[in-house]
């Protein structure tokens, strides 16, 4: 026989689902199949309910029935607290799936006479899971019987013994305890219960309170290390295992639009990238929540869910605000294509936010969202900083398109402490306020944008009761023109085009004129040539007429003198040039 | 003293520590209660769902039902006194 590497998979350890959303994923699983689980916290830390939600999923999700040892609270009690969370308690206590046993023991009704054990509890317990066949057990807070019984080395032996009897009957079993001064628990049953520890804490913080679980110690198995927000409301128990996601999320080279077709011609292409992020930064009043409406409204118009965290504004002043800009969401909010999250900031803290936030997008799942605006996080920059950097990752790894909008206080974006936000950022528009000749205007740069080639220019940014509209911009000696300025230039521009336009047409007739006169004066030089040449040909043929006559008469009178002439006067005479008579 | 006491005794088996809490009653209620007694000794290993009605937790537990008052007595009864007490029982002291 050869050695070999142990079968990992033979060893990994058995778990139970509890069922409680986050919870398994940070437990990778579930707790310990057939052993006890610690949970402990405060008070009001949400042992009891995470308890009962670990008995009521195994009933009716695993197929698991439970008994539920209660120390402190009676059944009618537990069950009233946790109606509101939709557990039929009652239902599954008829349905023999679950088993509440009310476990109380006064200690003033009670005399202490001698040895004693807590053979009562086992048999109460061992019947309720014979019973029901239970899988589960949930010990509630097994401590009281501390405060009950005062012989403190027969309960610690017990409760061993009850531990290694839950071991033995093969239950999976949550034991809650109360935290202790410096321990985890008052009685330290952390000693006994040692497979699997979990820590719940309610920590309040600057008036804010953050509950945070934390898996103190999972023997056998690997588990989440860090302390993980967990929300408790109407929804019960969900644990956020909010991780930073880090830098290995797909990018898309789909556009998807911003809903204002100047930007969106800005940026090149038509739109940003899916599952970019964009910053729109600007002051008060800039219209920054307005163009993240149009982003939501143009999302929901391609039939994409998008989510609107508002931090600001009321869902009804926020419909309102952006009606009256022409950007109608009611529509696509009646439809379910569009979901508000309206909440103060300070309501609760980061950590609560964020969890939140994953808890909502992971339900909704939009493929849009509008955070408006982050900048109402207020706190020490450091952990502003490291929120905001935890949801951008958490929106990324969705491939969640997001429009942050980011106040600030004054144009000089330089000057303004926007946490480092701005080169997370995929792309940055900046809206600007722009102040001259007794105005106020609105202004609109894309500052970058990752991977497109945008625009370098400074628009207008129009709010007009159909959305917004982004127009070029002037750039004069003071700067950029808008408003009325940009209208008053626009229209002497046109005046000087008319000009231009009749300078022109005036040029053109000039020119024709002169190209006119210019033929006319050649046409007469041109006649004048022609009666030139005529006269000179009829001197020439008078000139050769008179020679004639002349030669006839010398050879007339030569005939008479008896004389030869040489012709050499009569070549020299006929060689002369008639042009030469006209120079 | 004309009350009529009745008194439940839960054990579970027969451990050292029920035999003795049995000894430990049926001798007291013979020096203490002669004649005005009734024991009923419950042994839940094998009525298991009387443990929940009735509360049980530690064992052996002593309940007494008559007169009322409900009074619990926990553990093997070895320590006479605190049993009297927790019954309500007055005692003659006897001067040795």
């Amino acid at each position: 026989m050869t050695l070999t590497e142990p079968d990992l998979r033979v060893v990994q350890l058995a778990k139970t689902p509890t069922g409680i959303p986050g919870l398994d994923d940070v437990l990778l699983g579930g707790v310990p199949s057939g052993r006890p689980t610690l949970i402990c916290g405060a008070a009001g830390s949400g042992k009891t309910l995470l308890g009962m939600t670990f008995l009521v999923n195994g009933a009716t999700r695993f197929g698991e029935s439970g008994v539920l040892l209660s120390f402190e609270e009676t059944a009618e009690d537990l069950m009233d607290n946790v109606a509101s969370l939709g557990f039929d308690v009652a239902g599954l206590i008829a349905a023999k799936k679950l088993v509440i046993d009310h476990v109380r023991i006064e200690r003033s009704e009670i005399e202490e006479t001698g040895e004693y054990d807590l053979e009562g509890l086992f048999v109460r317990l061992g019947h309720a899971i014979d019973q029901t066949g239970a899988k589960r057990v949930v010990l509630d807070t097994v401590e009281a019987l501390f405060s009950s019984l005062s012989n403190t080395d027969t309960l610690r032996a017990e409760l061993r013994r009850l531990f290694g009897w839950l071991k033995d009957r093969g239950v999976t079993a949550i034991i809650t305890g109360e935290r202790g001064d410096g321990t985890l628990t008052r009685h330290g049953l952390e000693e006994y219960v040692a497979d699997c520890v979990i820590l719940l804490d309610n920590r309040v913080q600057d008036q804010v309170t953050t509950r945070r679980l934390r898996v103190v110690k999972y023997r056998g198995s690997a588990h989440g290390m860090n302390e993980y927000p967990f929300l408790m409301d109407d929804q019960g128990i969900t644990v956020v295992p909010l991780s930073s996601a880090g830098l290995d999320h797909e990018v898309s080279g789909e556009r998807v639009s911003t809903g204002v077709p100047g930007l969106d011609a800005m940026l090149g292409l038509g739109g940003v990238y899916r599952g970019s992020s964009v910053l729109i930064s600007g002051v008060s009043g800039a219209g920054k929540t307005i163009l993240g409406a149009s982003f939501a409204a143009a999302a929901c118009a391609q039939g994409e869910r998008c989510m609107f965290f508002s931090f600001e504004e009321s869902v009804d002043q926020l419909l309102r605000t952006v009606g009256s800009a022409g950007i109608h969401l009611r529509p696509y909010l009646e439809s379910g294509l569009l979901r508000f999250e309206t909440k103060r900031p300070s309501s609760f803290g980061f950590e609560m936010h964020l969890a939140l936030m994953q808890r909502e997008l992971d339900r909704f799942r939009p493929a849009a969202v509008i955070i408006d605006p982050v900048t109402s996080f207020r706190g020490p920059d450091s952990e502003v900083h490291a929120l905001l950097l935890r949801m951008l990752d958490m929106l990324k790894t969705r491939g969640i398109t997001t429009v942050f909008t980011s106040l600030t206080s004054s144009n000089d974006r330089l000057s303004q402490s926007d946490f480092g936000l701005s080169s997370l950022m995929d792309t940055w528009a900046f809206l600007l306020d722009i102040e001259s000749n007794g105005e106020r205007n609105r202004g609109l740069y894309v500052l970058k944008s990752r991977g497109m080639s945008h625009s370098n220019q400074i628009r207008e940014y129009l709010v007009t009761d159909h959305g917004v509209k982004l127009v070029e911009a002037y750039l004069g000696a003071a700067g950029v023109l808008t408003g009325s300025a940009r209208l008053a230039k626009e229209a002497d521009d046109r005046v000087a085009a008319q000009h231009q336009g009749e300078e022109v047409a005036r040029r053109r007739r000039e020119i024709a004129d002169r190209r006119a006169a210019a033929e006319r004066q050649i046409a007469e030089l041109r006649a004048e040539i022609a009666a030139q040449e005529t006269e000179g040909a009829r001197l020439m043929a008078q000139d050769q007429q008179r020679e004639t006559v002349h030669q006839a008469d010398l050879a007339a009178m030569g005939a008479s003198r008896g004389v030869h002439g040489n012709g050499k006067d009569a070549n020299g005479t006929a060689g002369h040039d008639p042009a030469e008579g006209m120079r | 003293m004309d009350d009529q006491y009745n008194l439940r005794l839960y054990v579970a088996g027969q451990t050292p520590k029920s035999v003795s809490a049995i000894a430990n009653l049926i001798r007291l209620c013979e020096i203490h209660l002669p004649g005005r007694c009734e024991i009923e000794i419950i042994d839940l290993a094998l009525q298991p769902q009387l443990a929940a009605m009735d509360h049980i937790v530690a064992l052996p537990t002593l309940v007494r039902r008559l007169p009322e008052p409900f009074k619990r007595i926990i553990g093997d009864l070895s320590k006479t006194d605190r049993v009297l007490l927790g019954l309500g029982i007055e005692t003659k002291r006897v001067p040795c």
